[in-house]
């Protein structure tokens, strides 16, 4: 059995309300809000990137069962706001849980789905037997242009999940992609924020990857949206994992435990993940739980997952749950918002 | 911090991986390659010993100048943490106001950036701490 023997995430102290961004730019913040489902956004504090999230996310893991670091054999951490261009973040991850130096580690990048993708990364490796343990970490500090829809929603978290074969939690029974070439959001080299393709990044992309995704999975596992306890998708906004859920047959009762964008943003690569996290913190032995990622560029990762009797074992109050990290959220308005995420230019920044 | 000096510090820094003297049993942090009561009896035999993290505030200042790095951070707390194990370190706790910190307050560490060589430099990462609930 190939599974998840022990996960954690970890959600930034501070937060920023959709009507202070509204107030800044003359937005009407109730079309936010009923329009995207967006509430409030995590903000990360100054002294906080992906690095830093991916630490307290893979310790909150290893707190809650506590494997020898020794004993992993790879970690991946996908983001898109790695904080070197060139030096991976995952060294300073296996440095700082423990894990050097005979393990494999780099960074993935594949918009907000780069989590997943070391998921399944080290699902192979674990299961060909070539490592005992593998960590897959999705952790981002994502930044819209101020002034972009885009701002309302890109947050800062992470989720690490350790991938194993031993008192497994959740067993991955399988997990499929799909993926195209498709233009919906892109950052070019050199450029601080992201574009998008405003509405375009609904139907050929989002609803596109994921629903396909989702549905091949329903397909190869025989398998239909009522023999899932849980289902998680990739949370862009609050309004399209909803949108998706319906458009398959799935009630807002099965994803609602998941769905932490309204509460804390997008986290990107972080925010399937989590959402997955937040289930977990719920979960029952004998549940089964479909989770869909979605990666702009495009594509998605599906994973069918069912929860195992050795979760009544497993001691998930040694960390924060999700629910319990957006609950100390602390509010801040735009001035200080633009001071962390460091959009001031100080004396001594070149001009352009 | 030259770059040297942040790989030589980094499994100090990152995991709070400290010396316990095997003759007195005490814990020092930041590493000491001696006990300086067991002197002699300790030398080459100091055992690594990674801290839990887990302390209490003994002492603690508000900084409210302008310092180079933490200009985004100020006002900030620097405290002496007196660990689980024993040792007193020095500290920044984040997360929490300058209003809200008190002597005997338990804290626990967290991996946070500690500062950059400028913005082509090498970032240093290491421990603070904040309020353990």
């Amino acid at each position: 059995m190939v599974g998840i023997v022990t996960y954690g995430s970890y959600i930034p102290k501070y937060r920023i309300r959709t009507e202070e961004i509204a107030r800044v730019w003359g937005d009407n913040p109730e079309r936010v809000k009923k329009g995207l489902r967006l509430i409030s956004k995590s903000v990360p504090a100054p002294d906080e990137d992906t690095a830093t999230i991916a630490v307290e996310a893979a310790r909150n893991a290893l707190r809650r069962r506590r494997i020898d670091p020794q004993e992993i054999g790879a970690i991946f951490v996908g983001s898109e706001s790695h904080p070197y261009a060139v030096k991976p973040t995952a060294t300073i991850v296996a440095e700082a849980i423990g894990a050097t130096p005979f393990l494999t580690a780099a960074d993935l990048e594949f918009a907000c789905k780069a989590g997943t993708a070391g998921m399944q990364a080290v699902y192979g490796m674990v299961k060909a037997g070539m490592i005992k343990y593998g960590v897959a970490i999705g952790a981002d500090t994502s930044q819209g242009a101020p002034g972009d829809a885009l701002e309302y929603s890109a947050s800062a978290g992470g989720t690490a999940f350790v991938i194993g074969k031993e008192n497994v939690i959740a067993e991955i029974n399988h997990t499929l992609s799909v993926t195209t070439d498709t233009p919906d959001f892109w950052r070019r080299e050199g450029q601080m924020y992201p574009r998008h393709g405003g509405r375009f990044t609904g139907e050929p992309a989002y609803f596109y990857h994921v629903l396909t995704a989702a549905r091949k999975m329903m397909e190869v596992m025989g398998t239909e949206p009522k023999d899932y306890r849980w289902a998680v998708f990739h949370q862009p906004n609050g309004k399209f994992p909803l949108a998706a859920a319906k458009r398959l047959g799935f009630t807002e009762e099965q994803v609602k435990k998941g769905l932490v964008t309204p509460y804390i943003g997008n986290t990107y690569s972080g925010s399937m993940v989590t959402g997955l996290s937040a289930v977990l913190d719920h979960a029952e032995p004998g549940d089964r739980i479909l989770a869909v990622s979605f990666g702009s560029g495009a594509g998605s990762d599906a994973f069918d997952i069912t929860v195992t009797d050795e979760m009544a074992n497993y001691d998930r109050n040694a960390a924060p749950g999700v629910w319990d990290q957006i609950e100390r959220g602390e509010f801040i308005d735009y001035a200080l918002y633009v001071k962390f995420r460091k959009m001031l230019r100080m004396g001594g920044d070149p001009i352009a | 911090m030259v770059v040297p000096r942040v790989w030589r510090e980094r499994v100090a820094r990152y995991r709070m991986v400290g010396k316990k003297c095997p003759a007195c049993g005490k814990v020092y942090f930041p590493p000491r390659d001696v006990c300086p009561t067991c002197h002699r009896e300790s030398y080459g035999k100091m055992e690594d010993v990674e801290l839990s993290g887990r302390g209490k505030v003994y002492s603690y200042t508000v900084v409210y100048q302008n310092v180079l790095g933490y200009e985004l951070q100020k006002p900030y707390i620097m405290a002496i943490v007196e660990m689980e194990e024993g040792p007193r370190v020095t500290g920044q706790i984040v997360d929490c106001r300058p209003e809200d910190v008190e002597i005997g307050m338990p804290v626990r560490a967290v991996f946070r950036r500690l500062g950059e060589e400028g913005k082509d430099g090498v970032i240093v990462y290491g421990y603070k701490f904040v309020p353990d609930l």
